[in-house]
């Protein structure tokens, strides 16, 4: 089929003689009568509404956001070309570079305390917490993730602040000179914003690998406490190696989280004090809606659409290597 | 399987201690919500003179029964579309093959990662040329192509291990290929349909950005969205923004735990696949 149609081009372009135009027309009735061509038409019209859709509303201004890039404009007048100046100015202004950084700062929150906490939770409730208790916290540790971002965002918002319940927790145990307002204080922001990250993400990694261990055999752990191996060593050779997958999904999820994350950040910060928690995601905002940057903020757009893409792949295909 | 007492002690510390983690927030805005509007009060304590009245007051200011009406109507436009669409793309690459599927797959999943942040600015001019601005279509309609990759490659992942007979048989008994679709395979996606349409739900009722962006007027927004907005207003009112967002909350909460089953495995399989 594709070889027809491929040799169909070229050989039109080159001799148009009768004789050929008559067998090209059989050999097409042939594939007619065949239903291969008919099927193709009605199989690409399956495809076409979602098509259509994902053109013109993702891939469309994904192709206008490289080419906003390149000008400086203000979303109002003309449009002025600045060849590759934008970039430059996202790689080279510390303003700009800070986000960057920031996001890869927040994927310590947001990815790695959380894949790590959550796979001990879950190894913990697999092996003491089964039947209707294990179901509960099950449920519990989910909730976090269901509820909007923005409300995550306004709980932590109070609890971080001053007179929250984080600071009362503080004092209660004694500390209470470091008492702050954790989401306004320059050096604490950013780890606060984090915890609010942790709070989300962990009952998702939890309750994710915990799934994938159910799946674990069981014969596994029973061979491995009939040699008397401790939680310890069980949780290294067998429920790690098992899991690989399931933490591939696990650190894929949370990375997106961090590098992306923006309405957690808006709400409880706003980016401040100062520029200390502004990741991308906000500093994409206030550049192309508050500044009128439109072609700087499509820059940042796109490196962040790239520096996406460059730390997932490596980490799906690792995970789906080992995973076979 | 046997655990030794002093290990399932420390397990069941551990985990009591995360519950408590993750529930005490809930607790905390709780109780600061039943504080009188305008005081500051200090972290989980319970008030001297609950103010209940402070729900009431929330759901007139917040408008409430508005902002229940327009996500409503944003989840009823956007899942059953992309529900229909996904599902009709996902059978066409998965079990028609068509030519050029495995291109078009990529493509798809290529939209897997792309963050929204990535393409909302051409997303605002889009919508102001089109003149939906500030309208809810503004997020209905970007919201149905940004569902694509992932309800696409999910439903692709159905139909591509369908076993090639029941089509077959279904050919030679004369079926069209819409008839295949639609009275053969459609009943037979029921599952994964029903798990995507509760993602998506969940997912357009807690969009954030896009409401943010591209609608002022809160009552036209996702309820994400609506509660920024109230934010904005209240934020210097505690009591009353706190009991604000539990009313936002209340719905997600008690359709989470009405069908939480559902909901934790199809907010899993999603990931997993995803």
């Amino acid at each position: 089929m594709t070889n027809a149609a491929g040799e169909a081009g070229p050989s039109s372009a080159i001799a148009r003689s009768p004789a050929r135009d008559a067998r090209r027309r059989t050999a097409w009735r042939i594939l007619w009568i065949r239903g291969i061509r008919r099927s193709t038409l009605i199989g690409w019209l399956f495809v076409t509404p979602a098509l259509v859709m994902y053109g013109l509303f993702v891939l469309q201004p994904l192709v206008l956001t490289v080419q906003y890039s390149l000008y400086r404009w203000d979303g109002v007048g003309p449009a002025t070309w600045v060849g590759l100046s934008n970039y430059a100015a996202v790689l080279t202004e510390p303003k700009l570079l800070e986000t960057l950084f920031n996001a890869f700062r927040l994927v310590l929150f947001f990815s790695l305390i959380p894949v790590t906490l959550g796979l001990v939770t879950a190894s913990v409730i697999h092996r003491v917490a089964t039947g209707r208790v294990g179901a509960v916290s099950r449920t519990v540790l989910f909730l976090p993730q269901v509820i909007p971002l923005v409300a995550a965002g306004i709980i932590w918002g109070r609890l971080l602040s001053l007179p929250g319940l984080i600071n009362q927790a503080v004092t209660a145990l004694g500390l209470g000179d470091i008492t702050r307002a954790w989401l306004g204080d320059f050096d604490t922001a950013l780890p606060a914003v984090g915890i609010i990250g942790i709070w989300v993400l962990l009952g998702f990694c939890t309750v994710l690998l915990l799934t994938g261990m159910t799946k674990i055999d069981a014969a596994l752990y029973e061979s491995a406490r009939l040699d008397g191996a401790g939680w310890f060593q069980e949780f290294r050779a067998i429920t790690i190696s098992s899991l690989r997958y399931e933490i591939g999904v696990c650190i894929t999820v949370t990375v997106i989280a961090a590098l992306a994350a923006f309405d957690i950040v808006y709400v409880s910060t706003g980016g401040g004090p100062g520029g200390a928690t502004a990741v991308p995601g906000i500093q994409i905002y206030i550049l192309a809606f508050l500044e009128r940057q439109v072609g700087l903020a499509s820059a940042l757009a796109v490196v962040l659409v790239v520096l996406v893409l460059l730390v997932i792949l490596p980490i799906q295909r690792l995970a789906r290597e080992d995973g076979q | 399987m046997r655990v030794a007492r002093r290990e399932a002690y420390a397990g069941w510390a551990l985990l009591v201690a995360l519950m408590a983690i993750t529930i005490l927030p809930f607790v905390s805005i709780f109780t600061t919500a039943l504080y009188p509007s305008g005081s500051a009060p200090v972290g989980l304590s319970w008030p001297a003179n609950p103010q209940w009245g402070n729900f009431l007051e929330a759901f007139k200011v917040a408008n409430m029964s508005a902002l229940l009406f327009s996500s409503v109507l944003i989840v009823l436009a956007v899942v059953p579309v992309s529900l229909v669409i996904s599902t009709m793309a996902g059978f066409a690459i998965g079990l028609l093959r068509i030519p050029g599927g495995r291109l078009l797959l990529l493509l798809f999943i290529f939209g897997l990662t792309l963050p929204f942040e990535g393409i909302i600015t051409p997303l605002y001019f889009l919508a102001r040329q089109m003149g939906i601005l500030n309208t809810r279509l503004a997020i209905v309609l970007p919201l149905i192509g940004l569902f694509m990759p992932f309800a696409v490659f999910w439903m692709r992942a159905h139909f591509v291990n369908m076993p090639k007979e029941i089509s077959e048989a279904a050919r030679v008994d004369g079926a069209s290929t819409w008839d295949l679709f639609w009275r053969i395979h459609v009943p037979l996606a029921r599952p994964p349909m029903a798990s995507l349409a509760i993602l998506m739900s969940v997912w357009a009722w807690n969009q954030f950005l896009l409401a943010l962006v591209l609608v002022e007027d809160p009552t036209q927004r996702t309820m994400a969205g609506a509660l920024g907005a109230f934010q904005g207003h209240y934020a210097t009112d505690i009591p009353l923004l706190c009991a604000g967002t539990i009313l936002i909350l209340l719905p997600t909460l008690i359709v989470f735990i009405l069908f939480q089953r559902q909901v934790i495995s199809a907010l899993l399989q999603g990931s997993v696949k995803g």
